[in-house]
């Protein structure tokens, strides 16, 4: 059995360290709250983009002169996959989560004789990627607080990937990222992101009534386009941003409460070894004193 | 009136009723006041004008990048940045 004091000791250590676990804990519910209020005053604009978009490619898609970003390379050969994480570990599976699914897909890809590239945003996400598809990373950023990403940098990200595009890097493009849905589950997901995928448009938005278009629909279409593979990009980490402090509200919770089994274990052991050390102490003045 | 929303992908900038706006579109500047047709086009960066009432003073927002969308519920700009 362990000393008294090395008994003392630990129980020390442990409580210190349950005191930062709980102390994380309370940082990620105030940022979650900050993340979450950001994702929420992001939607107006996301909304209301992606309806004017998938409009105006419901009428100018299916033409031979759509832009490339609508209308692909015409092949699904090279996949590139962007995927979303965090700088920060202590953040529960959330970076590992979202890293598994993109190994699954791309696994799946490989096996159907495709070729797939990584493009990584997150230090946590490359250094799972990195040990098996180390070479297959063609470029990496690392975005810093996603709590304080702004609409500039993802805007960054996505000219960058626009330009490999339009240079034939890749065929298709996928981005990863997990979605907040409560603070105990975010789900890892997975959306296309170039060629830009057209949902069913909203028929009849106008009421019916003829719109016009200045400059031509062709011309806004190309400006627009870039902007909402921004913004998907921005909103994907938004959404991170919210699911990473939700994960780690949760594991730092766990973390707390197994700090706290552990103190209640060890103090138990304390004061076990205490009362043995009392009762040998007793038994050797009773011993001599009946030795009188 | 007209309503009027503008919006940046970081926040919901204005919502309000105005008497009018006017917005520097790219091939040029457009007023749009109640009851305009359904109207689209991209904006260049420069200076939207908030009309609140007629003959009233005018507020200036500067805007970059985007563009904007009259319908029937009024007018959206939409806008990269704002301030």
């Amino acid at each position: 059995m362990a000393s008294l004091k090395a008994l003392k000791l630990r129980i020390g250590s442990v409580k210190s360290t349950q005191k930062i676990t709980k102390a994380m804990k309370m940082v990620a519910a105030a940022k979650l709250r900050r993340a979450q209020e950001a994702a929420e005053a992001g939607r107006p604009y996301a909304e209301r983009l992606e309806a004017v978009v998938s409009s105006l490619a419901a009428k100018v898609g299916g033409a031979d002169n759509a832009p490339l970003l609508l209308k692909g390379t015409g092949k699904s050969d090279v996949h590139l996959f962007v995927v979303a994480t965090s700088d920060k570990g202590l953040a529960g599976a959330f970076n590992t989560n979202i890293a598994r699914l993109a190994r699954r897909r791309a696994d799946e890809l490989i096996k159907q004789g495709k070729t797939v590239h990584f493009y990584t945003i997150g230090k946590k996400g490359r250094g799972v990627l990195a040990r098996l598809y180390r070479d297959r990373i063609v470029h990496s950023v690392e975005p810093g607080d996603l709590g304080k990403l702004k609409f500039d940098d993802a805007r960054g990200y996505a000219e960058d990937l626009v330009a490999r595009f339009e240079a034939g890097e890749f065929d298709v493009a996928h981005l990863f990222y997990a979605t907040f849905k409560t603070v105990l589950t975010q789900e890892p997901t997975e959306v296309q992101l170039l060629p830009v995928p057209v949902p069913p448009a909203a028929a009849a938005d106008a009421g019916g009534a003829v719109v016009e278009y200045e400059p031509d629909e062709e011309s806004i279409l190309a400006d627009l386009l870039p902007r909402a593979i921004a913004i998907q990009l921005y909103r994907a980490m938004r959404e991170n941003a919210a699911s990473e402090q939700g994960s780690k509200m949760t594991a730092m919770d766990n973390a707390t409460r197994n700090a706290g089994d552990l103190i209640k274990r060890l103090s138990i052991e304390y004061n076990r070894a205490r009362q043995a050390a009392i009762t040998t102490e007793l038994v050797e003045i009773i011993s001599g004193a009946e030795a009188l | 009136m007209l309503h009027f929303e503008l919006v940046t992908p970081e926040k919901l900038v204005r919502s309000e009723d105005v008497h009018m706006v006017v917005v520097p579109g790219t091939e040029g500047d457009f007023g749009v006041l109640e009851g305009h047709a359904p109207f689209m086009s991209t904006i260049r960066d420069g200076e939207l004008q908030v009309h609140r009432s007629a003959g009233g003073a005018v507020e200036t927002i500067r805007i970059e990048g985007g563009f904007a969308e009259v319908n029937a519920r009024g007018l959206t700009v939409l806008a990269e940045k704002a301030e």
